[in-house]
């Protein structure tokens, strides 16, 4: 390393500096004769060089001699990467080890290099008229082409021809040396954007950067000829500024990201996977918010704005019994009084056609909202989906299972000294069981025991799960009775009995399930998942359980419309007769809109009840938080001083956040905003705003009374487990909401589809009305069944194409995978036949090794893009040529 | 704020930009949090390395197992003792920002790991690196028999070439599989 600094500083030539390193890492290689010998010509070349410095006339001499002797070397090194494969892969690692230090050096020399190799190179321009320079240069440029780019020494070398190239004079240029001079000015441009991705220190990219833009600065506008020209620099105006303007973009949109900071809080203290929920639950809010949007500003603004005032219609009118209590809070607080005429409702909505002066489609608005709420959803479910598993693809299989462990076990976000404990412990057991698994298939001890235990604890968890469906079914059918009784002579619990009951069994059974998991014994993920299992399966069968009562509710309420129906027909003839007998024309003005008789409008029952069931969704959320996280903190931290035991450390301890649970909540609150969202356009509002809170509340509430998990699972794999999770939910919502849409008439007296017989009718409606006569006939046409079958036929065609074009690249892989192995096995046995005899095994090897990396462009290309494909295949290409 | 971006420049900044994975935001931020840990006779300097010990300090580091290797790695400091000037600090940050890319992370995870900076994992670095990963305490590390087994089954996955050791491309090849990789090999000031 000395005698480099020494020759650095003697010479201060680029070239020497290359062939300084080369002497370094060829004097780690100190066994080879050759390397010695080249060694001491370039010693010899030093000196010389040493000595031109006194006299500068021999300049261009010397100059071409160096070149000589560069090409020389080159020629050299090919014949022996020829020769030693072996050698060259150690040249690669002492290069790299080797790399510190060099670039230390180069860093070092750099200013001044410069300098003398400018001045150098003006001197050479002098006596030579630049021209034959420019020849060279391009020779140079060619030669090096043909070479492999692969190691940093060469990038050394790479730049210093560019820098040479900086001397060239573009008006002196052929065409062609023009060509070759923009394909030079394009390298730069590419350099500049791959800069970042190279592991270099800043200083050296720095100074990179700064030579490629001076030199871009240079030449850029020397460019095309004239008018071109103009065009030319303008063009390049344009980029730099479009390329400042997305940066500032990018930094821009990174800075709108909300909650970023405290998510990050969190990702310190408690590492990835707490922090993915919460991630979770920001994209939840983003969703939400679009919902909110399209509800709010579609639907409730404006009926709120153009719509009929309140009170003008029996719909918007608190009726004459209610009055009195309309106002009082624990009426608004079930949503019932004057919360439930308001646009909260779908029964406020009128069935005008169009409203205000804007002719807003009011009923066919809020239809297609529905639906689009729907569509929307399923969008950004799937595509999230697809995303995710483009982004893991192929990360299934278990070939790296140990070195995974090793190489990527650690999450370096984690700056809590608690976590990074927890996080140790968790990777030596899985060090443990690993190395266990590997050992031996384990063996059970008593087969039999575990599985009558694990048939008994699945025994037990069906029982909960039956047990809660009645439960719910039971409670349900109850809260009829009392609301046919009238909701006054009941006390609170009895009013909110439902909500009440399926929260606490939410909260209850999955402690339940967690102690019968005890019983089975499982490997902890497996038990995980199984418990994922059950609480979904729970939740679930309490929502339909639920939704079927509601059914059961519907059905009642639209025999209690019929008898009204037929009583208002009666009371309105009732009306006609007393108050004016002889003239029936004359209109019945008097009749306040509150006094008049109407049905039960079955579809705001069902908005409220979703309302109701959020609301308290929320607030037993909320007060377990409090409650099971907050007080227990409190309680253990100020208790522990006056305790008999380690309150801390032993029973009640600080709680853990449970991602997996809280994911499940979110995702089922969700569900059920898709549910009944198309009954109460409020819905997706009251939505924002508990997630709204839910993200301060439970930022703070980790952060202050949580401690990190004790078993930390990675965030990666369950994202798209999750996500599957969420469109499982999402298809299971829609169904009963798409289900009542389609069957069930709307009410006669609200709501915006009054008076129809089915709520699609709005379409057909707006369809004659609104468009001309040959586009609905068009319509007709299309939604023929006579197309629409073979329609659909050709989609299910496309769809089976699709999947079995995938299940053959699935093969494809599999079958590679094989060979790789295969590939591997002829390498291990390569290596064996070299350890017995050192004699002819490169071959071998290389064969293997060459089949092996085309096997891996194979596998890689099948489940990436094309680009991707080309990418991995250049990289491949690079490292095939290191390594042959 | 403004006064940071005086003094970083608005040329460095974009240039800091340009060469980094970071935002400006990013930069500024990183810029402050250096300038605080310097000693007030380092910051009349014109370009001042912060030593090893007072970067260890920074929450976000200090319960890393690999903290001092990190240091190292992104140190230019001649000394080797693995203080860092703002830009090597950068660059680390840079390296372990989100939008990094695969290859600049296993580039750097590789070199944290090679503890002896030989250009390979050998086993030693292997042995370390468990070392590492199991933590300081007697009750977490391995046992010799289970380090040997777990070594051996790293080596026979990933050493593809068979020659004892793993090198840069057999190791990228390894991470570029790995689904966590990327989203843990993170750190965000």
């Amino acid at each position: 390393m000395t005698k480099c600094g020494v020759s650095v500083l003697t010479t201060g030539d680029e070239d020497e500096v290359s062939s300084c390193y080369e002497e370094h890492e060829w004097g780690k290689n100190r066994v080879k004769g050759r390397e010695k010998e080249r060694e001491k010509k370039k010693r010899g070349n030093a000196r010389k060089k040493g000595a031109s410095r006194a006299g500068r006339g021999d300049e261009e001499l010397e100059e071409r001699a160096e070149r000589g002797e560069k090409g020389r070397r080159r020629r050299k090194r090919d014949n022996h990467d020829g020769k030693g494969r072996e050698r060259d892969e150690e040249e690669q690692a002492e290069e790299k080890s080797g790399r510190a230090q060099e670039e230390r050096d180069t860093e070092e020399g750099d200013a001044k290099r410069k300098k003398k190799n400018e001045s150098a190179k003006r001197e050479e321009k002098k006596e030579d008229g630049g021209k034959r320079a420019v020849k060279e240069k391009a020779n140079a440029v060619k030669t090096k082409k043909h070479k492999k780019k692969s190691s940093e020494e060469e990038d050394v070398e790479e730049e210093e021809e560019e820098e040479k190239e900086k001397e060239l004079r573009p008006e002196s240029l052929s065409p062609e040396e023009l060509e070759k001079l923009k394909e030079a000015v394009d390298e730069k441009k590419k350099l500049i954007q791959t800069l970042r991705g190279k592991p270099w220190p800043m200083k050296k990219k720095l100074s990179t950067l700064r030579e490629s833009q001076e030199f871009l600065e240079k030449y850029e506008g020397a460019l095309g000829k004239g008018k071109g020209r103009r065009l030319y620099a303008y063009k390049v105006m344009m980029t730099k500024k479009w390329m400042k303007f997305q940066r500032d973009f990018e930094n821009f949109k990174t800075a709108c990201i909300p909650w970023e900071m405290k998510i990050k809080e969190i990702e310190s203290h408690f590492g990835s996977s707490v922090a993915s929920y919460f991630i979770f639950l920001r994209w939840m809010y983003g969703i939400n918010m679009i919902l909110f949007g399209l509800t709010f500003g579609l639907v409730m603004v404006p009926e709120a704005l153009m719509g009929r005032p309140y009170g003008s219609m029996p719909r918007k009118t608190v009726p004459r019994a209610d009055e009195a209590s309309a106002m009082d809070f624990a009426v608004l607080w079930d949503f019932g009084g004057y919360a439930q005429y308001s646009v909260l409702f779908y029964g406020y909505y009128n069935n005008q056609r169009a409203i205000g002066w804007l002719k807003f489609r009011m009923p066919l608005s809020y239809f297609l909202v529905g639906v689009g709420t729907v569509a929307y959803s399923y969008m950004v479910v799937i595509r999230t989906m697809a995303r995710n598993a483009n982004e893991s693809g192929g990360g299934d299989d278990n070939s790296f299972n140990f070195s995974w462990k090793m190489f990527t076990s650690w999450d370096y976000l984690i700056g809590n000294p608690e976590t990074a404990d927890n996080k140790f412990a968790s990777i030596t057991t899985s060090f443990k069981e690993a190395i266990l698994e590997e050992q031996e298939s384990r063996k059970d001890d008593n087969i039999h025991l575990t599985r009558f235990l694990r048939v008994l604890a699945n025994f037990l968890v069906m029982c909960c799960l039956a047990g809660s469906g009645y439960l719910i079914y039971f409670v349900v059918r109850r809260s009829q009775k009392f609301a046919l009784d009238g909701l006054d002579n009941h006390s609170w619990w009895e009013r909110n009995e439902v909500n009440m009951v399926m929260s606490l069994l939410g909260m209850f059974c999955p402690m339940l399930f967690d102690v019968i998991s005890t019983l089975e014994n499982y490997h902890p993920r497996i038990a995980l998942q199984w418990q994922l299992g059950r609480i979904f399966a729970l939740f679930l069968g309490n929502l339909y359980t639920f939704i079927i009562a509601l059914m059961d509710e519907i059905n009642l309420k639209r025999k209690e419309e019929e008898i009204v129906k037929f009583n208002m027909t009666v009371w309105e003839a009732s009306l006609y007769n007393g108050t004016v007998p002889e003239n029936s024309t004359a209109p019945p003005v008097t009749i306040h809109p509150a006094d008049v008789p109407r049905g039960p409008c079955w579809e705001t029952m069902v908005g409220q009840e979703f309302v109701r069931l959020i609301i308290s969704d929320t607030m037993t959320t909320y007060i377990t938080l409090l409650i099971g996280d907050f007080l227990r903190a409190v309680l253990v931290r100020f208790l522990n001083y006056c305790w008999c035991w380690d309150l801390e450390a032993g029973f009640p301890s600080y709680s853990e956040f449970d991602v997996s649970g809280n994911v499940l909540g979110l995702i089922f609150n969700q569900g059920m905003i898709w549910m009944g969202a198309f009954y109460a356009p409020c819905l997706p509002a009251l939505n924002v705003l508990r997630l709204h809170v839910s993200m301060y509340l439970q930022c703070w509430a980790v952060m202050c009374c949580n401690v990190p998990q004790e078993r930390v699972f990675k965030a990666s794999g369950s994202n798209n487990f999750y996500m599957a999770m969420l469109l499982v939910i999402l298809f299971l919502s829609t169904l009963p909401a798409i289900y009542t849409i389609v069957t069930i008439p709307p009410s006669f007296d609200c709501g915006p589809f009054s008076g129809k017989s089915r709520m699609f009718d709005v379409i057909q409606e707006t369809l004659e009305s609104d468009f001309p006569a040959w586009f609905s006939k068009v319509f007709s046409y299309a939604s023929n069944p006579g197309l629409v079958l073979p329609f659909l036929l050709l989609m299910v065609l496309a769809i089976y194409y699709l999947q079995s074009t995938s299940k053959s690249f699935k093969e494809a892989n599999v079958e590679l995978k094989k060979k790789l192995q295969m590939a591997r096995k002829a390498m291990t046995q390569a290596a064996e036949q070299q350890s017995n005899n050192n004699a002819s095994p490169q071959a071998q090897k290389g064969e293997a090794r060459s089949f092996l990396w085309w096997s891996e462009i194979g596998s890689s290309g099948i489940h990436g893009k094309k680009k991707k494909k080309k990418e991995t295949f250049r990289a491949l290409c690079k490292d095939l040529n290191v390594l042959l | 704020m403004g006064t940071t971006a005086s003094q970083l420049g608005k040329d460095l900044l974009s240039e800091y930009q340009e060469l980094t994975f970071l935002t400006k935001q990013e930069i500024l931020l990183a810029h402050k949090r250096f300038t605080e840990l310097l000693s007030k006779e380092d910051k009349a300097l014109p370009n001042p390395r912060i030593p090893m010990q007072s970067i260890l300090t920074l929450p976000e580091l200090k319960s890393n197992p690999f903290r001092k290797r990190i240091c190292h790695v992104f140190s230019t400091s001649d000394m080797k003792d693995g203080s860092l000037t703002f830009e090597d600090f950068l660059d680390l940050l840079s390296a372990f920002s989100d939008s990094a890319t695969l290859e600049i992370k296993s580039h750097y995870a590789f070199r944290i790991f090679d503890f002896d900076d030989d250009g390979t994992l050998d086993v030693g670095d292997l042995e370390k690196l468990v070392n590492c990963l199991t933590g300081e305490t007697d009750d977490t590390r391995l046992t010799p028999d289970e380090m040997r087994q777990l070594i051996n089954n790293i080596l026979e996955e990933s050493d593809i070439d068979k020659d004892g050791t793993v090198n840069l491309s057999e190791f990228q090849h390894v991470i570029s599989r790995s689904p966590d990789f990327v989203s843990s090999f993170k750190i965000v000031l």
